[in-house]
Parts: structure tokens; C-alpha cells; sequence
């Protein structure tokens, strides 16, 4: 007998349930677990940035009581730094970008009604979720929450005695392995529902890009996180069991962990850069007007970065006791990742050049991700030349060039995607004066934060140091324009106050726009992809009737026609036409 | 699914669309099995890694062998009950109550295969291997312990697909998925076997 399970037919049978708890809490409709996603990945975000004012207060005033925090102890100020960047990791730029984005998205943009696996996609965020109360409740146990960097090299993270919190680096531990287990089920929805559940006539060339970077950043993500969770097993026994896989002074290796961990890190850093690049795309293309330049160059191009991120990993080892012809090799394959990126970056001046250019808020933040993120990718350069890596390693330098690739990622790219879907999500228009103001009351701060701490970090300047009063060397008077070091700091500081003061700006507009704002509409943008067919916002299940695909995703200023673009649903001739 | 809406009426879409080449679970278990490939991976190169680094050879000195003989019979059982599943997926794609036999033989040999590692880890444990007393205790029951969890795992799934083909409502996709998850687990042992029992 053949293939018993029949042909899949979509029914419009399966209807929204009716209680509050079964449609917020217990759906698995993907954009109620998309916005699942956004709220706790913004949560999580407004804690990792409180984190970084409670230290960064610490470091500009030493000693001085944080208003709203308090005193922040040594220990304080290891769990605080090691936990902001964990979360701002793995509990944002993971979840809003991959997880909630790919959860809106991908459906929708493909033309499908929902994943092809529901339920494994609620349990991905109810596992998430409970990854997330996890390393929160890290924080209140016994010795308190876990000090050793989100890297958690050993011995220091293997050994209780040597980290003071024997309960703290375990729970850390569990939390990331479930939030890593979250992302598992996630992706495998993501990549089976784009490349199984199309509508008809879509190609795997008309496939947005936003989806693409979606897709590979998950294969990227499954293919890199195995060595680290068996890594985290490891560690665990190390830390609970008495094992001694990474504590030297039990026979181990602790360099083994940070191959493992870096074996997945640096693929990490294109899973969450990736959904940050098709974003940007998407917004570039609609308000330019322009058909994206070089779609299938931008996709080879993705694919040969995949394959070459898990050729790198080794350059955060430089100094870690590697052969120097390791080192080479790896100098060598760093070097040649940043031309792909470069590559990018030309392609969307490309696609920008002799567009006409709309300078609205989604626009502003897509540009400024270029333009920042570039400042990022340069810095990485002289980082991957293992000789001035020697210099830089673990200096603030290091800090400054990963934030200015972090930051346009997990927060430009998160504010580009959500101006740009927020009609689609909630069905009335943001208001683009507030969100100027918003983004310019972050972009402008954001620089004054990162630039300082380039020149400390070229001067010298120590990662991880609770304190540096006591290092004369780093207090040095007139380093820049006149400032002194420590002015410097103050001027990191004062300049993240004012970043988080503006965020304000944001939640105000966000607030006032779903109560007063005008409706969307299906279509506000003007857009070619699918999302922008559905009612906004789009109903249980998503089409009213399946779509058909005539065509790419971006025909903007087509010039037989006259409203300039051209959606992928709609026929050449009327309903019912094939592919011209 | 029998909530039924009020307001709008029932409208089936039909979907246009030939199935897809890989059904969903098939695609989906796939991706999965790749993951846990890189996941074995890992600690297989982690494993290499410490015993070429280690000085005082291997295993390491006053820690027992292991049972390489015993464990090769079991690793032919464990073969064996792969090849019988394959020829359960071959005969149930002809005619379906066929497939039992081999199922259940298959599955009979993974559980002999599951529980005489049990028995054996428990001759170890005697002989002073454990968790904590080298690396070479540490590895190996990381290593073998892992299989031995995906092994149990894939029984339970077994189980179930059993369960159904009995009742007759085992789908063919659900039956492939069980079947790549069982080859899975079979086709890294031999791999794990040469690397560290040998
Ligand atoms: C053009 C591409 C890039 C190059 C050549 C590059 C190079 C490097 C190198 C060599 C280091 C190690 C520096 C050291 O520890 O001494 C480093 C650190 C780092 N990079 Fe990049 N990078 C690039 C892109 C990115 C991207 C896209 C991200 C994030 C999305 C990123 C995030 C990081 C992070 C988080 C660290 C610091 C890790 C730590 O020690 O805590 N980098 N980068
Ligand atoms: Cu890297």
C-alpha cells in the first residue's frame, strides 16, 4: 500500500479557542508564540539592561551607591556582567530575532497557515520560557548567580570552590542547555515549514530573503549547538558529579571547553547576525523602491559565510596557548570571513543606489545597521590578525568591536523589525515622529558609549575588572581631546542613561499608537511579499484562501505597471494566470 | 478539532500543492538526527583529544580494559536489529501486517543490546571505572552512556510504532521517521565502538 497519510489539505476547521488562557498562553497559533517570544525577549532585555547600568554606574563611580540597585560588591559585579551578557544573548537577540521573528514571519511570508508542527512549537517557547525562570531564579539562591563570564571557561566555572557559587554556575548551566533545547524544536519547525509547506508557485528563488537568513540561521544554530551541549553535560558533571573533564587539577583539559564553546560561538554570532541582515534587506528594498540587488549572490554568499564560520573559532584562542601555526591558519580563514560580509554590505549600497529613498522610521534603522554594524565588522579585522590580537585580547577593545556588532543586531535589528511589521502585528501605523525621535535618542547615545571604549581598550584597558583605581596605568590624565581616562568612563556611562532614559520614547509610542493610532490597512508599505495580503492583524490561520506565487519577491518600480510594484500573488491576468 | 465557529462558515482550501518530496516528520527528524550527529561529534573528538594528550597511555594505569569481546556480539545484535528494521520498512511498503515479525525482532535485539550494556557497566563499576575515577571513566560513560540513552529513547519510539502497526494506524512518514532515528542510533555505534572500545 502507498503513502496512507493524505495529501494535506488545509481546513479552516481548526478555530481560535475561545478562552483567554488557551489563545494567549496555550496557543499554538505562531504569531501568539511569536509575540510570546518578543514580550519575554523584551523583558529579559529591560533586566540585561539594567544589569548594564547597575556595573557601568560601578565602573564610571566606583564604590558609590547605584540609585535603584545599591551598593554593587565585587561578586555583584561579576554575576551582573556575566548574566548581561548571557541574557543579552540568549534571551534577546536569540528569541526576538530567531524565535519570534522566524515565528511571525515565516508562515506568513511563505504563505502557509501555521507551522507544520504546532505543538512542538509551543513546547519550544513553554521550554524557553522555563529557561528563562531558570537563570532568574539564579539570583536568589545560595551564593548567588553565576560570576564566571558568559564564556564559562574553567576551572572557574567547574569548581565550586573557585567560583563561590556552586548553585549559581549550575542553574546558569541548566538554563542555557534548555534555552538551547527551546531553540532545537524551534528550528526544526523553521526549516521544515519553509522548505515543505510553500504556497504554490513559490520558488525556492522567491522565498524572501528575510526567510532565507531565518533558515540558515537555524541550520547554522543545529549544526553548532551538539558539541556545546555535549560541552554543557560535561561541565555539569564536572561542576556536580566530581568528574574532571576540564579541571586540570582532576586530570582535565580546560582549553577542551573553549574549543567547545567557541565551536559553537562563532557560528552563534551569524545565527543572531543573520535574521538582523534580512531584516535590513526587506526594509531596504521597500523604501527604496528597488528590486534587492544580486538576491541570489546574497544567498550563495550566506551559504559559503555558513559553511566558513565553523572554520574560525580558534581566534578567540589566540592567547590561549595554540600553536602559532594554528594561529595562522585561523588569521587566515577570519580574514577571509569579513569579505563576505563586506560583500554584503555593498550589495544593499547597491540596492540603495538611485532608489527613491523614503526616510521614515524602519528606514533610519535599517540604514544605521549598516552603517554601524560595518564599524563592527572592521574592528573584527584587526581582532582575527592573530599578531595585533595579542595587543587587543580581552582588552575593552574587544568589548567596544563585538557591541558595535551585538547592538546593531539585537537592538537596531529588533527595532527595524518590529517599525517595520508592527502595522502587520497589531494593525495600526507606529507613529514615525516618535520613533525619529527614539531612534536618534539611541543611535547618537549608542556611539557615545562604544567610541570611548575603543580607546580605552587601545589603551590598555582590561575586561572584567571590577574596578580601576587601583591600576595608575589605566587612570591616566589627558588621553583624549583632554579627557582623562576615567572622563572617559564617565562619558560611557552618562551616555547609556541617556540611551535607557529614550527607550521611554519607545514603550509611550508604542502604547499611544495601539490606542490612537491610524489603522494599517493590509498593505501601509506598499510591499511585494505575502505577510501584506493578510488582514493586519492576520486572523487564525492566517490566508482566507491559499495564495498563488507568480513571482520574485521584490518588484518594486516595475515599469509596466503603473502603482510601481508588483506582489507575488497577484497574476499577471487576472486570477487564474500562470507564470508569464 | 470539533470547535466549531459560529460566525464563518466552513471553507475547506484545497491545497493544489503535490505532497512534499520528504514528509514533515521525515524532514524534521532528519534535521534533528544531524543535530545529535554533531552532538556525538563533539564528544568524540573532546574523547580524542584527551587520550592523545594522555601521557601515562591508555587506559590509564590500574583502570580496567574493556570488555571488547563481549561488547562485539553485543554490537552485531544491535547491527542486526537494524537490518531487520530496514527489512520491516521494505515488507511494510508491500504489505503491511508483514512488517511485525522483523519489528518485533528488531526491537527484541535493541532491548538485549540496551540491557546487556547495563550488565556490563555494572561488571565495570566493580572492577573500579566510574564516573569520577579518570578520564577514561568519565569519557566512557559519557560517551557509551549517551548512546545508551539514545537507544533507550528510540525503543520507546519503537514501541509505540509497534503499538500502532498492531492497532493498523501506523503512518507510513511516522514509520520512516522511527526507522532514520533507529539507523541513527545503530550506524554511530560502530563508530563508537572502534573509537573507544578499541
Ligand atoms: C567581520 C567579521 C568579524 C571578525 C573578523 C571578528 C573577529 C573577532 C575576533 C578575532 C574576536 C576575538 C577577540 C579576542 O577575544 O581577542 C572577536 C570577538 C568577538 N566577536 Fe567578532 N568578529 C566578526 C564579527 C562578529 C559578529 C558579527 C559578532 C556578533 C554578532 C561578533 C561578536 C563577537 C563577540 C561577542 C566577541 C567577544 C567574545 C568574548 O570574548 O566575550 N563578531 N571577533
Ligand atoms: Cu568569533
Amino acid at each position: 500500500m502507498p503513502e496512507s497519510a493524505p495529501a494535506p489539505t488545509h481546513e479552516a476547521a481548526h478555530h481560535e479557542p475561545e478562552n483567554w488562557v488557551l489563545k494567549y498562553l496555550w496557543s499554538t497559533d505562531h504569531k501568539v508564540i511569536a509575540m510570546q517570544y518578543l514580550v519575554t525577549g523584551v523583558f529579559m532585555a529591560l533586566i540585561g539592561g539594567f544589569f548594564a547600568y547597575a556595573f557601568r554606574m560601578q565602573l564610571a563611580f566606583p564604590g558609590a551607591e547605584v540609585p535603584g540597585y545599591g551598593l554593587v560588591s565585587p561578586s555583584d559585579y561579576n554575576a551582573l556582567v556575566t548574566n548581561h551578557g548571557t541574557i543579552m544573548i540568549f534571551w534577546v537577540a536569540m528569541p526576538v530575532l530567531v524565535a519570534a521573528f522566524g515565528n511571525f514571519l515565516i508562515p506568513l511570508m511563505v504563505g502557509c497557515d501555521d507551522m507544520v508542527f504546532p505543538k512542538i512549537n509551543r513546547l519550544s517557547f513553554q521550554v524557553f520560557f522555563l529557561s528563562a525562570v531558570v537563570l532568574l531564579a539564579s539570583f536568589f539562591v545560595e551564593g548567588g548567580a553565576f560570576g564566571g563570564a558568559w564564556t564559562a571557561y574553567p576551572p572557574l566555572s567547574a569548581v565550586g570552590e573557585y567560583s563561590l557559587t556552586p548553585l549559581g554556575s549550575t542553574l546558569w548551566l541548566v538554563a542555557v542547555a534548555l534555552e538551547f533545547v527551546a531553540f532545537l524544536l524551534g528550528g526544526i519547525n523553521f526549516i521544515t515549514t519553509a522548505m515543505n509547506s510553500r504556497a504554490p508557485g513559490m520558488r525556492l528563488y522567491d522565498i524572501p530573503i528575510v526567510v532565507w537568513m531565518i533558515v540558515i540561521a537555524s541550520v547554522l544554530f543545529m549544526l553548532s549547538v551538539g558539541p556545546l551541549i555535549a560541552g554543557a553535560i560535561m561541565l555539569f558533571m564536572d561542576q556536580q558529579v566530581g568528574t574532571g573533564f576540564f579541571d586540570p587539577a582532576r586530570g582535565g583539559d580546560p582549553i577542551l571547553w573553549q574549543h567547545l564553546f567557541w565551536f559553537f560561538g562563532h557560528p552563534e554570532v551569524y545565527v543572531v547576525l543573520l535574521p538582523a541582515l534580512g531584516i535590513t534587506a526587506e526594509i531596504i528594498c521597500i523604501f527604496s523602491r528597488k528590486k534587492l540587488f544580486a538576491y541570489r549572490t546574497i544567498l550563495y554568499t550566506v551559504f559559503a559565510t555558513g559553511i566558513l564560520s565553523f572554520t574560525v573559532w580558534a581566534h578567540h584562542q589566540f592567547i590561549a596557548g595554540i600553536d602559532p601555526r594554528m594561529a595562522h591558519i585561523f588569521t587566515i580563514t577570519t580574514l577571509l570571513i569579513s569579505v563576505p560580509i563586506a560583500e554584503m554590505c555593498f550589495v544593499y549600497i547597491a540596492t540603495l543606489y538611485k532608489g527613491s529613498i523614503t526616510l521614515n522610521t524602519p528606514m533610519l534603522w535599517g540604514l544605521a545597521f549598516i552603517f554601524e554594524f560595518l564599524i563592527g565588522g572592521v574592528t573584527g579585522i584587526f581582532l582575527g590578525a592573530s599578531g595585533a590580537d595579542i595587543y587587543f585580547h580581552d582588552t575593552y577593545f574587544v568589548l567596544a568591536h563585538f557591541h558595535y556588532t551585538f547592538f546593531p543586531i539585537a537592538i537596531i535589528g529588533t527595532y527595524a523589525g518590529i517599525t517595520l511589521w508592527f502595522p502587520k502585528m497589531f494593525g495600526k501605523m507606529l507613529n514615525d515622529r516618535l520613533g525619529k525621535i527614539h531612534f536618534w535618542g539611541t543611535i547618537i547615545p549608542f556611539n557615545l558609549i562604544f567610541i570611548p571604549l575603543f580607546f580605552l581598550g587601545g589603551l590598555g584597558q582590561h575586561r572584567r575588572i571590577y574596578d580601576y583605581v587601583h591600576f595608575p596605568e589605566l587612570m591616566r590624565e589627558n588621553v583624549l581631546f583632554g579627557l582623562g581616562m576615567q572622563d572617559l568612563r564617565v562619558l560611557a556611562t552618562v551616555s547609556l542613561l541617556v540611551m535607557l532614559a529614550f527607550q521611554v520614547v519607545f514603550f509611550v509610542n508604542v502604547y499611544l499608537s495601539l490606542k490612537n493610532g491610524p489603522r494599517a490597512g493590509r498593505n501601509p508599505w506598499k510591499a511585494t511579499t505575502l505577510e501584506w495580503l493578510t488582514p493586519s492583524p492576520p486572523p487564525h490561520g492566517n490566508f482566507a484562501e491559499l495564495p498563488t506565487v507568480y513571482r520574485g519577491a521584490y518588484e518594486y518600480s516595475h515599469p509596466d505597471r503603473q502603482e510601481d510594484y508588483w506582489p507575488q500573488w497577484e497574476p499577471e491576468f487576472g486570477p487564474g494566470a500562470g507564470r508569464g | 478539532m470539533a470547535g466549531l465557529h459560529a460566525a464563518a462558515p466552513l471553507r475547506v482550501i484545497r491545497d493544489p500543492r503535490p505532497p512534499p518530496r520528504l514528509p514533515n516528520t521525515v524532514f524534521g527528524t532528519l534535521a534533528f538526527v544531524v543535530t545529535e550527529l554533531m552532538f556525538f561529534a563533539g564528544m568524540v573528538s573532546a574523547f580524542s583529544i584527551a587520550r592523545a594528550g594522555s601521557v601515562l597511555g591508555w587506559p590509564p594505569p590500574g583502570q580496567p580494559r574493556l570488555p571488547q569481546m563481549e561488547t562485539a556480539v553485543n554490537s552485531f545484535a544491535l547491527l542486526l536489529s537494524g537490518l531487520l528494521l530496514y527489512i520491516a520498512g521494505r515488507r511494510f511498503a508491500r504489505q503491511r501486517r508483514s512488517a511485525r515479525a522483523p519489528l518485533f525482532f528488531a526491537i527484541a535485539l535493541g532491548l538485549f543490546f540496551v540491557a546487556s550494556q547495563g550488565v556490563e557497566w555494572v561488571a565495570l563499576i566493580r572492577e573500579g571505572l566510574t564516573l569520577t575515577s579518570s578520564q577514561h571513566g568519565g569519557f566512557f560513560y559519557l560517551i557509551v552512556g549517551s548512546h545508551a540513552v539514545h537507544a533507550a529513547a528510540a525503543l520507546c519510539v519503537l514501541a509505540m510504532v509497534a503499538l500502532r502497526l498492531l492497532r493498523g494506524r501506523l503512518q507510513s512518514s511516522t514509520f520512516t521517521a522511527a526507522r532514520i532515528f533507529w539507523y541513527f542510533v545503530v550506524g554511530i555505534w560502530p563508530a563508537l565502538y572502534l573509537l573507544v572500545y578499541l
